[in-house]
């Protein structure tokens, strides 16, 4: 691609890019005169719907983990599982694969997301400790990968649907279900209210003297 | 520094890191990408536009049929029970009925609505005819719903469900299944077709 002499980003040209079809705009102009989206050149509400979300997100996940994902009634009896619970069941059990991307899927993956987010919101406030490349990549997995944490909810619900065997088995949803879709929701908003933008803001600055303290993700 | 408002037609911020480069023309099937945080900026196909339209087409046939009919059914002891989309939301009840509701509007409701929206957008571009009334806003809508639009995850959710249940009962196919399989790919293969930048110039009266 033909790249000009010197690149620049449009906020030091006096422009603002929509981020939806990408023209640029003489700064302060208010919609989009190609697509009608609303124009910024920064969000600067961003950091604070990010926290906001995480926040709501985090408060759900907590819940999400303590209340049962599943209820399972059998002839012997009635079972109770948590995630965690659950997976750690399915490894007594010997099934060591399942019970692995139960774990890597419903905890490693949300947790994650909710550590990535913090770093790269606290990266934009106090100074990043990781290259502009990297938090974007970061950035980058964690959008794509949040709305696939839905997969959890709608396994509950074909579990749920497909296991009704009268009095053989069956299975409901528990309450921890719409504890974890919450999150997923929550989690998704936040990523979106990133703006991607601050990240690279940072290239062009002095960088801030590294403080221990301020270790991110 | 100063650009005269048409020369800002030829240029493109990109949308993830704000540089903005000269749109540099791009041959059907090369892609231009932003040289800093590698973002996808330009992706022209051939023929994409009517491509597009068919595959939105086939994925819209495929969500309402794998809605009503059965996509897994299991037996154990000689009883046998069968799930279909619409039995899948309905399997939350009391407290937890947002969640049928949630399920049905990310797998079927907000996918439908926003292939809708694309044809609508496309099909008066393919003719070369002027745009649609409010196409900007259909575009806008339907590119907001990308995310929300959860049809192959559900999909794929189908395939854990039948891992976690194959020790436990015999599990079998329904008719839906297959329809499932397709739209995962298909799905795939229509992310890749659309070049967003193509078609918000297109729009453009």
């Amino acid at each position: 691609m033909d790249l000009p002499e010197r690149v620049k980003t449009a906020r030091e040209q006096g422009l603002v890019g929509c981020t939806r079809c990408t023209r640029p705009s003489p700064a302060g102009t208010p919609h989009c005169p190609r697509c009608g989206s609303r124009l910024q050149s920064r969000d600067a509400m961003s950091l604070q719907k990010v926290w906001a979300w995480w926040l709501v997100g985090l408060g759900c996940y907590i819940p999400a983990n303590l209340y049962p994902m599943l209820e399972t009634r059998t002839l012997v009896g009635t079972q109770s599982d948590t995630i965690v619970g659950g997976a750690v069941d399915l490894a007594r059990h010997g099934n060591w694969g399942v019970a692995m991307i139960i774990l890597v899927a419903s905890v490693l993956i949300p947790v994650g997301k909710f550590v990535v987010l913090a770093g790269l919101a606290i990266g934009v406030r106090h100074g990043p400790q990781i290259s502009e490349a990297w938090r974007h990549r970061l950035y980058e997995v964690v959008e794509y990968i949040g709305r696939w944490s839905m997969i959890d909810v709608f396994v509950v619900a074909i579990l749920s649907a497909l296991v009704q065997l009268q009095a053989l088995a069956t299975i409901t949803p528990g309450r921890a279900s719409l504890f974890f879709a919450l999150s997923v929701i929550f989690t998704m908003l936040s990523a979106q209210s990133f703006d991607s933008r601050l990240i690279w803001d940072s290239a062009k600055g002095a960088r801030p003297a590294r403080n221990p303290k301020e270790r991110i993700a | 520094m100063h650009h005269a408002p048409d020369d800002l037609d030829n240029l493109i911020v990109c949308p993830t890191c704000d540089l903005v480069y000269r749109a540099p023309a791009v041959a059907a099937r090369e892609r231009a990408y932003c040289a800093r945080c590698h973002t996808v900026l330009i992706a022209p196909r051939r023929k994409a536009g009517k491509q597009l339209i068919a595959l939105a087409l086939t994925v819209l046939i495929l969500i309402a049929a794998a809605t009503v009919f059965p996509f897994l059914a299991i037996g154990a002891g000689g009883v046998r029970h069968e799930a279909s989309v619409l039995d899948t939301a309905f399997a939350f009840s009391g407290l937890l009925s947002v969640l049928a509701v949630a399920v049905l509007l990310f797998i079927v409701i907000i996918p439908a609505l926003r292939l809708i929206l694309l044809i609508y957008v496309l099909a008066p571009i393919i003719r070369d005819r002027p745009p649609a009334p409010r196409a900007k806003a259909a575009f806008r809508l339907s590119e907001a719903l990308v995310p929300w639009s959860m049809a192959e995850i559900f999909a794929l959710g189908c395939a854990v469900a039948l891992v976690k249940l194959s020790d436990l009962a015999e599990v079998f196919f329904g008719p839906a299944a297959w329809l499932f399989a397709a739209l995962v790919v298909i799905v795939v293969a229509s992310d890749r077709l659309m070049c967003r930048y193509s078609i918000w110039t297109s729009l453009k009266e």
